[in-house]
């Protein structure tokens, strides 16, 4: 048996979990049930059900054929979503997980279906989401052989997972599966991967039903010291201009009431990354919209200003920081994050606070009780604040004939109420969606933040609809990201999973045009789709619902007739083509010298 | 700055190659990479030395103990400490007095003869680095025919050890 030591609690470890109890407690019927013996491919099965997974993403090949043969005797218990590539499977399970924070699961096959699967997995690994992504192996006896289908999954996929296993024996699987998930969804969470070599799947081994293995040699650490909490207290009631910089961990920790109670009772602004949209919701009075290249004005002039950052659940990506030595040159730093290993890896904190996001904050709210706060302190800060606001709001050149890409989104959330989850694509629309779409709560907006993986908006959308089966859930995607996972059309079509999808077409890989227009003198080198399939018309042989509004008067009634359709909508939405998403910080430079119009 | 990094890990295959990856994925440097069964075959004992400023190497430790199956990561040149690397050097030694001033500086050095031909002889050196460099530096007017040289290891001297975890115990009854 594989032992299961992991951990010595006296490392300062980032191997938090939030609720372990939640891992626990699924697993949770040991002895009543007696070992019975299976082969591999029904361990499997049976830990997945017990770990509480329905749902899995997948396409079937040579090595996983035991696996399939299994899933379907267990098909009561598990839906099994056939996509058309097995990049889709991976993006929608992680659709999945964005969407519930459940543990997303994809099965593939080996060779091609392992690395088709790996743009998904590096996806997930840089947005921290968990997945299991089970991939089949050739067997045990042809490894290393350069055998049919075979590929080094363990060591292709290594450099993106949070852990991996190449699983050598069926007596190891139960508990592999029920560690993967484990390790998937605790601490900062991440994509586990399974390699199980065929002949694993066919060997029979006992099946025991219960997690006595692993779980106590797991250390977790998800409260702060107490001294750190009252040194971050006494800085916060000390900062004369305070912002609160959140992230994507404000969003998986479940951390937005407690982010939101604080920041109401000491006024502070607070300023999301593209991950932490939603985490806060971005219509509040006290939400500066989203920070970094394509971050307001006030967002990134009020972090320039500040003498306090309180970032939560965020990494100082290079995309939020611009040049690192000149970001926030002025601000103390307190750090909230689970992971030990993001602080000071881009920016020292002087006040580092290695915790679960929600459990940080609850601990500040507490000591908060017994201060007696000054909301009109922070008055000074607000009234610059709000002059940066109205001296350079988001907008649009606006047009007359044209549909401004950016009233696009705008509509989208009047005929949504501003209620949908939307799922977008890597670009200019997935900016212009965090710009104007005002996000109310967390897991709203699921989007490719770190690895900013184009094609990951349909399959990712197909997948969050399935976990969200009463929500209004669309994608809005650009016409090249589209064309580069629309193959899952026809999934969404099988299972009846009315997806809605909306094509922002400006003809144009329209971000690199606009890098090309503003730093390459618009040489327009290799950006130009308009070739492009007829989407309405590709919608139709899909036997979706196909939509297509040229002009800013068919725009609100072709989005609301597709979002009413009852099925799979595609709405072709033609926007004017060289439209540039402003602000703009150049890659690298100051975030102060933003570029507006 | 030269640091000397201990890392406890599973003895399991792909564990090792997790956190060679992890040094060339995010850029960190080795300079020597040595690893073995501890007392308990269970685990293995990676010594790694890198270079780099005290923020980098902060990092490495960091990014080292987020590894599922690493138990422990400790910086072994924060504390006073024994480190040792060896060397098997094969050189051409003619009888008579090429041989004697060869066994003379084996003797200086505290080395060993391991093996003898009527034209060679195997050395076996170990040491610090520099000792292991420097006696190598003074075969060099032989015919130093081949060098092989294992990683650090490295362990902390018990003094510093016990001082730390005194240490500990004192901050934690503080606390």
């Amino acid at each position: 048996m594989a032992f299961r030591h992991y951990r010595d609690s006296s490392m300062n470890q980032s191997a938090v979990i939030a609720e372990p109890s939640v891992v626990l407690n699924v697993l949770s019927q040991p002895e009543e049930t007696p070992a019975q013996s299976c082969r591999g491919a029904e361990i499997l099965i049976k830990g997945l059900i017990a770990n509480g997974v329905d749902t899995i993403f997948g396409l079937p090949g040579g090595a996983v054929l035991h696996i399939y043969d299994e899933l379907w005797r267990y098909r009561e218990e598990i839906t099994h979503y056939l996509v058309r590539h097995e990049q889709g499977a991976v993006h929608a399970a992680e659709g999945y997980a964005r969407a519930t924070g459940k543990v997303g699961v994809a099965l593939v096959t080996s060779g091609p279906g392992a690395t088709n699967a790996v743009t998904g997995i590096a996806t997930a690994y840089m947005d921290s989401i968990p997945l299991v992504v089970i991939t089949g192996q050739v067997a045990t006896g042809l490894i290393g052989t350069d055998a049919f289908q075979e590929v080094d999954t363990f060591g292709i996929t290594l450099p993106v997972v949070k852990h991996s296993y190449l699983v050598r024996r069926a007596e190891d699987l139960e508990d592999i599966v029920n560690e993967a998930f484990f390790i998937a969804s605790s601490g900062k969470p991440g994509p586990v991967v399974i390699d199980i070599p065929k002949d694993v799947t066919a060997q029979v081994a006992e099946y025991r039903g219960s997690n006595d293995g692993f779980v106590e040699y797991h250390e977790y650490r998800s409260e702060p010291d107490r001294s750190v909490i009252e040194d971050a207290v006494k800085k916060i009631l000390e900062a004369k201009q305070p912002v609160f910089y959140i992230g994507g961990g404000v969003v998986s920790s479940g951390a937005s009431d407690e982010l939101t109670s604080l920041v109401e009772k000491l006024n502070i602004p607070v300023t999301p990354t593209l991950m932490g949209l939603g985490g806060f919701p971005s219509a509040h009075a006290n939400c500066l919209g989203m920070l970094g290249m394509h971050g307001t004005y006030a967002s990134n002039l009020a972090v320039a200003e500040s003498d306090l950052l309180v970032a939560v659940g965020v990494r100082f990506d290079d995309r939020v920081t611009g040049k690192l030595n000149t970001f926030a040159p002025n601000a103390e730093v307190i750090h909230i994050d689970i992971d030990a290993s993001a602080m000071g890896k881009l920016r020292k904190p002087q006040i580092p606070v290695v915790s679960d996001a929600a459990t940080a904050l609850a601990a500040i709210n507490e000591r908060l009780e017994s201060e007696s706060l000054d909301t009109e302190r922070l008055a000074p800060w607000w009234r610059t604040i709000r002059e940066w606001q109205s001296a350079v709001p988001l907008g649009c050149s606006g047009s007359e004939d044209e549909i401004d890409p950016q009233k696009l989104i705008e509509t989208l959330h009047e005929v949504t109420d501003g209620d949908a989850v939307i799922v977008t694509d890597v670009g200019q629309h997935q900016m212009w969606a965090a710009q104007f779409y005002p996000f109310k709560r967390s897991r709203q907006c699921l989007t490719s933040g770190g690895l900013g993986t184009m094609g990951f908006g349909l399959p990712a959308a197909m997948g969050a609809r399935v976990a969200l089966p009463d929500q209004m859930v669309v994608a809005v995607v650009g016409d090249g990201g589209f064309q580069m996972t629309n193959q899952e059309i026809i999934t969404a079509i099988q299972y009846n999973v009315p997806l809605k999808v909306v094509i922002m077409n400006n003809g144009y890989l329209g971000m690199v045009r606009q890098w090309q227009e503003m730093f390459y003198d618009r040489t327009y080198s290799e950006v130009d789709l308009s070739v492009s399939p007829d989407f309405v018309k590709l919608a139709e042989a899909y036997g979706a619902k196909g939509l297509r509004a040229t002009k800013p008067e068919e725009l609100r009634s072709v989005l609301k007739e597709g979002l009413e359709y009852d099925g799979v909508a595609i709405m072709d939405i033609v926007v004017r083509k060289e439209e540039n998403v402003f602000p703009i910080v150049p890659a690298g430079g100051e975030s102060r010298n933003m570029i507006l119009k | 700055m030269r640091h000397t990094i201990s890392i406890l890990l599973a003895n399991e295959a792909g564990e090792l190659s997790r956190i060679v990856g992890l040094f060339s994925a995010r850029g960190y440097n080795i300079e020597t990479l040595s690893v073995g069964k501890t007392q308990d075959p269970k685990w293995s004992k990676a010594t790694v030395v890198t270079y780099g400023d005290d923020a980098t190497v902060e990092q490495i430790v960091k990014q080292c103990s987020r590894l599922a199956r690493v138990k422990d990561v400790r910086l072994v040149t924060t504390l006073p400490h024994i480190e040792r690397e060896m060397a098997l050097i094969d050189v051409s030694v003619s009888a008579g007095a090429e041989r004697q001033e060869v066994m003379n500086l084996v003797k200086i050095f505290r080395a060993k003869v391991v093996d003898i031909s009527h034209d060679k002889m195997v050395l076996e050196a170990s040491g610090t680095r520099d000792k292991v460099d420097t006696f190598i530096d003074m075969l060099k007017p032989l015919a130093v025919n081949e060098v092989t040289r294992s990683g650090s290891v490295a362990i902390n001297r018990l003094s510093s050890l016990e001082s730390f975890r005194s240490d500990a115990k004192a901050e934690a009854a503080a606390a």
